[in-house]
């Protein structure tokens, strides 16, 4: 900065801060490790059509990931994402098929983009009862989010007493059809998912950087009660993350469904502990404070490309969840040091200054 | 004056240094404790007390120097070795299992089993109500400990420590939640444990309790002894006078700037107590633009409590509250802010900064909304305000986007109050702003309240150090038991009328008769 008189540079990067600077970009290794490794290994891994398939898998992911990134940094976790995924596409599927029927015996049909709204607006909702729970009723986000869990895939399974909606194709004179563009269709060679994915992206990694609001989340997350008496509104700032969790598994339901053109109440299930692993493999501390929007999509391309690359070679399913908590182990053991390593380097730049 | 060896040594702190980042706690200090008797520690706060206390428990290990125990050099790497050599301690703030039950706290660690028929709570029951019985508390040993009053808990940790049969026992403050008949009772039992030859080393801030018990005295300031003897010998103006020391610390002079108009007001606050009673007891006041007030007042008086009810923290406070003539009581902490309250807190650690967000995001924390355009945070704007701030406040830092943590404490603070004044607030309220920082920083932080007064800024800030508030104050107030006790014009006061003052509604004091003070600068 400009006020201070800088301190002469330390003469070339130490061992420690070779090794520091190895660490932070531990994720990007990672991801180059996996690419180059299955490109050797798994015939076709690095064809285009492959490549594409892989990201519209690993978008999903990456959707709820970046979510639950900002739920995370402020302490907080996101156990409903997955029943959230299944009750928005279960929503969307029921609008689509059945419509909504009326208790005057009459039934109402929205269109496509009214039906995306309605199922985004929804998942917003879910967010907003797991932020009200937390915030006004002070149940701990973990079984907060876990009771809502239980009760959005509960509610899911309700509306069609567990059975699939198998045909989202829409009527001309219902005037619902063409559901299928957004999982289906393509610009430029990719899917509309996939996109849609870089704009959340840059528009989440904007917001943590660039406004009031993503300063807030950091400011929330490494120190709540410094923050409210720095004028932060500290249960806005947790009501915003859920929502934005919530609007998150959102997107993802509405894809999935698209992209079947059926909607299974059981749809997401587990998804939230990807979610975490790759916000968690991409840097984001659990204690809170720390994570990037950057890091955690890189994180959920590593677990994708992984679990992908692995099918390809053939390894077994069972090895592949093996294999991926061991990465997920690593990632956090690695970051542990990392943190260690940065203070001792900190520490060391303040003792040569004075 | 030397004390006579009336009483055999039994651990001496040899020479000791203790070094945190950025500070020393402790300078070369030689300390001894002698058996079968009460070795009073006294000192202002931060003059390292607690710091030696918890090197002699094994908390802390000294930077430099030694412990030695019965003429042997030891070593406490942890606090299980000290209680091997049988050294208790009573902390300052309660280390007990609120979900644990009395007895089960009072035999932590130490639990009595039956082999493997495991822990025999009978057993530890039946002498958890002994002990409740000597000291006269009748507590149920099975209540759990999050049940009982603030003072109670205060017993149950004396009794854990007494239970441990320590033939050192150190007391940090032992009696400030503690009733009057609660402290008579705990007089009792130190008695007991003094003529079984038990040293017990003794904390405190009530001059009249030191007194009234001790039988040695040691003084600390800045970290450094500044006097030890037998109590017989001095009275309170020698402890004072070794606690305040002569060298008058480095307070800036005011410059003699005008006083303006009411800036701010309060009336009636009050604030109920979780465990019954008023913590704060309504207190009104009035502050002018460029006015500084120092709120003096002992651990507890209720003095922080009234700067959170003020910030709009705690949601039970009633009475009203003005900031240029409009109300403000309905408004939360946010609102506050923006209408120009702002406040430095006392614990830096827990409340006043982000230790993980760099200086510069800690700097613009709550001023933040000044340098955004729509939603963006405009980079140049707020990079201009952080090394603004840095220049104005001193701040030493060799990159503001390093971490706030890596910062030494004074340097901490200013950012704290940099913090603060971002917001450019009309009232700043400070609290205990120079606690656990270096002298010089001390200095720096001191020139900066004259200087924003000389602004037009109403400063209130809170202190225990007597010397601090006479000399920075242009109007001290003084709280006792939640109770705004004096409200007087620093000409009109003296360090007499202060600590009487602070003193108001306490214990009844010792029938020395207090001789008018002619120590005030």
């Amino acid at each position: 900065m400009t006020a201070v008189p800088q301190p002469v540079p330390s003469t070339g990067p130490t061992g420690g801060t070779m090794l520091l600077t190895l660490m932070k970009l531990r994720t990007f290794i990672a991801l180059f490790a996996v690419l180059i490794v299955f490109s050797f290994l798994a015939p076709n891994f690095m064809s285009a059509a492959n490549l594409i398939l892989m990201s519209k898998h690993v978008a999903l992911n990456a959707f709820l990931a970046i979510g639950m990134t900002f739920v995370i940094v402020t302490g907080g976790i996101d156990l409903s994402v997955g029943s959230i995924v299944g009750l928005c596409s279960m929503v969307a599927g029921g609008l689509l098929m059945n419509g909504l029927a009326l208790p005057i015996g009459y039934t109402l049909w929205s269109s496509v983009p009214e039906t995306v709204l309605i199922t985004l607006v929804l998942g917003i909702l879910v967010g907003a009862v797991n932020g009200l729970l937390i915030t006004r009723l002070n149940v701990a986000p973990f079984i907060a989010t876990l009771g809502t869990l239980y009760v959005a895939r509960g509610a899911a399974l309700l509306m069609s007493e567990g059975r699939t909606f198998p045909n989202l194709a829409g009527t001309e004179a219902h005037a619902n059809q063409g559901f299928d563009v957004l999982g289906g269709g393509r610009f430029l060679q990719l899917p509309y998912s996939v996109w849609t994915l870089m704009a959340v992206a840059v528009a989440a990694a904007y917001l943590a950087r660039s406004t009031p609001l993503g300063r807030h989340v950091f400011a929330v997350g490494g120190n709540e009660r410094a923050a409210g008496l720095s004028g932060i509104r500290v249960d806005r700032v947790k009501m915003f993350v859920y929502m934005f969790s919530g609007f998150c598994a959102a997107i993802v339901g509405l894809i999935i469904a698209s992209e079947l053109m059926a909607s299974h109440p059981a749809t997401g299930e587990t998804f939230e502990l990807n979610a975490i692993a790759a916000a968690v493999l991409g840097g984001t501390s659990m204690s809170g404070g720390r994570g990037t929007v950057g890091g955690t999509v890189i994180g959920a391309f590593v677990i994708g490309i992984l679990g992908d690359g692995l099918v390809m070679m053939g390894v077994s399913s069972f090895w592949q969840t093996v294999i991926k908590g061991l990465v997920i182990i690593a990632a956090v053991v690695v970051d542990q040091a990392q943190r260690k390593l940065q203070q001792r380097v900190a520490l060391l730049q303040v003792a040569r200054q004075s | 004056m030397t004390p006579a060896a009336r009483h055999e040594v039994v651990l001496r702190l040899d020479d000791v240094s203790k070094a945190y980042s950025g500070t020393l706690a402790v300078k070369r200090a030689t300390f001894d404790v002698r058996r079968g008797a009460v070795n009073v520690l006294v000192g202002e706060n931060g003059a390292g007390k607690s710091t030696l206390m918890k090197i002699i428990a094994g908390v802390e290990q000294p930077t430099l120097g030694r412990i030695v125990l019965d003429g042997e050099t030891v070593r406490f790497p942890t606090t299980a070795d000290a209680v091997a050599h049988g050294i208790g301690m009573v902390f300052q703030e309660l280390n007990l299992f609120g979900n644990l039950s009395v007895a089960e706290n009072v035999f932590a660690t130490r639990e009595v089993t039956r082999g493997l028929r495991g822990i025999d709570h009978r057993e530890q029951e039946r002498r958890a109500a002994a002990l409740m019985e000597r000291l006269q508390t009748g507590i149920d040993p099975r209540a759990l400990v999050e049940d009982l009053r603030i003072g109670q808990q205060q017993l149950v940790e004396i009794a854990k420590a007494v239970a441990q049969d320590a033939r050192i026992l150190i007391m940090d403050e032992p009696t400030s939640a503690l009733s009057a008949t609660e402290v008579e009772v705990l007089f009792r039992v130190i008695a007991d444990l003094k003529a079984r030859g038990v040293a017990v080393v003794y904390i405190s801030h009530r001059l009249e309790e030191l007194i009234r018990i001790g039988d040695y005295i040691t003084v600390l300031r800045d970290g450094r002894i500044t006097g030890q003897a037998e109590m017989r010998e001095v009275d309170t103006h020698w402890i004072v006078r070794q606690m305040i020391g002569q060298d008058a610390k480095d307070f800036a002079k005011g410059v003699g700037h005008r006083i303006g108009d009411v800036v701010f007001e309060a009336r009636d606050v009050s604030l109920p107590r979780a465990t019954g009673g008023l913590a704060v007891d309504h207190v009104g006041f009035d502050l002018r633009a460029g006015e500084i007030l120092g709120v003096y007042g002992l651990m507890g008086a209720g003095r922080s409590e009234l700067l959170d009810c003020i910030m709009g923290r705690q949601r039970l406070a009633t009475g009203s509250l003005t900031l240029d003539g409009r109300p403000i009581g309905h408004l939360d902490t946010t609102d506050r802010i923006a209408r120009g309250l702002a406040l430095v807190p006392e614990d830096r650690q827990r409340e006043g900064q982000v230790g993980i967000l760099s200086i510069a995001e800690n700097l613009t924390m709550a001023s933040l909304y000044r340098y955004v355009r729509g939603i963006h945070i405009r980079r140049a704007a707020e990079r201009q305000a952080v090394a603004g701030a840095v220049t104005d406040l001193t701040i030493k830092a060799a990159d503001t986007d390093l971490p706030v943590s890596s910062l030494s404490g004074g340097n901490q603070q200013k950012v704290v109050i940099g913090k603060a004044l971002l917001t450019h607030p009309k009232v700043l309220l400070m609290d205990e702003p120079s606690r656990g920082i270096d002298v010089g920083a001390k200095a720096d932080v001191f020139l900066t309240m004259r200087r924003l007064a000389a602004q037009g800024l109403g400063i209130v800030f809170v202190t225990s150090d007597l010397e601090e508030v006479m000399a920075l104050s242009d109007r001290i107030a003084v709280m006792s038991n939640g109770r705004l006790t004096a409200l007087m014009d620093r000409a009109d006061a003296t360090e007499a009328k202060v600590v009487a003052a602070s003193a108001a509604g306490h214990a009844p004091t010792t029938p020395r008769p207090t001789a008018p003070a002619k120590v005030s600068a």
